[in-house]
């Protein structure tokens, strides 16, 4: 621990952070209120993880969810994003370690993304860190431009919206 | 499960496959200019600079404006942001996530923690 007072300290990780830390990474952190097993199971469990994947505002909505959370075991989402096929994300589990780390693969793209978590305990908080790693710097920089302009309608409005009802029904 | 969301999207995507309408984005991204002068940029014919511009401004990428002979092409309402911006956005989704797993979190623990009064009881 550093000098800087535990307000501060607190502050600083209930934020949400995203960086490119390389030209083929994108990390998030954030910490969460609660153990880290509850965490985790939040994780790997489909009927919790379910519950919070998708935020409301989403312009998709979750059809389906299957999770084997072990290493070799797959995923699949499958979401309804308005289009005459459901749109599926899947891949494959390469490191499940509860509750401290889960790899796994995003094979639904042309390029393969690794996605890593780890969770760390403290004083019954969990710090988040999800790590994703593509293929090359190209795929991360496409990832990039389509995601700039799927941003820029009304998903964002909604987005806005949902944030501030989280922050008004979330002061507590 | 890494997500992008998705809209009536396919016509930038498909605007955006090219390599020589990616460079004209990133060339109006600076200013705006005329057919012209992208044409002679990208060492391309009138025509053909045409037929590019015209995907891009169909993707709603670009916007077009003919002041007397000379079409002004500047970017349009679906521009691409920044990167910054972009992991802004990414953030937020992040944010909103994590805030409704910490919901689910802690309806977990008040359950467990019911259960386990039960058993005790």
């Amino acid at each position: 621990m550093d000098t800087r007072s535990a307000a501060e300290d607190t502050t600083t990780m209930d934020r949400t952070t995203i960086e490119r830390t390389s030209e083929q990474e994108l990390v998030v952190t954030r910490t969460i209120d609660g153990p880290r097993d509850v965490v985790f199971e939040a994780w790997t469990d489909p009927e919790l993880f379910r519950q919070w994947w998708v935020p409301k505002s989403y312009a998709m909505t979750l059809l389906s969810c299957e999770i084997d959370a072990r290493v070799g075991g797959g995923y699949r989402l499958t979401f309804d994003v308005g289009a005459a096929e459901p749109m599926a994300f899947f891949g494959r589990y390469l490191e499940v370690t509860p509750p401290a780390r889960l790899v796994w693969t995003n094979e639904e793209g042309d390029d393969t993304i690794v996605t890593t978590v780890t969770f760390e305990e403290d004083q019954g908080r969990t710090r988040l860190v999800v790590h994703d790693r593509y293929s090359s710097k190209e795929a991360l920089d496409e990832a990039l431009a389509s995601g700039a302009i799927s941003w820029n309608d009304e998903t964002f409005d909604q987005l806005d919206e949902l944030l501030v009802d989280l922050r008004t029904s979330s002061r507590r | 499960m890494v997500q992008y969301p998705q809209g009536r999207l396919d016509a930038s995507f498909a605007a955006l496959s090219d390599a020589t309408r990616r460079g004209v984005l990133e060339r109006l991204g600076r200013g705006d200019a005329s057919i012209s002068d992208l044409a002679e940029a990208f060492q391309m014919t009138l025509t053909g600079m045409r037929k590019h511009v015209g995907v891009l401004e169909q993707a709603g990428l670009v916007t077009t404006e003919k002041v007397g002979r000379v079409r002004t092409c500047r970017l349009g309402p679906g521009r691409l942001e920044d990167e910054t911006a972009w992991i802004e956005d990414q953030r937020r989704v992040w944010d909103a996530r994590f805030d409704r797993l910490e919901q689910v979190v802690a309806q977990r623990r008040r359950k467990e923690q019911d259960d386990g009064h039960a058993k005790r009881s």
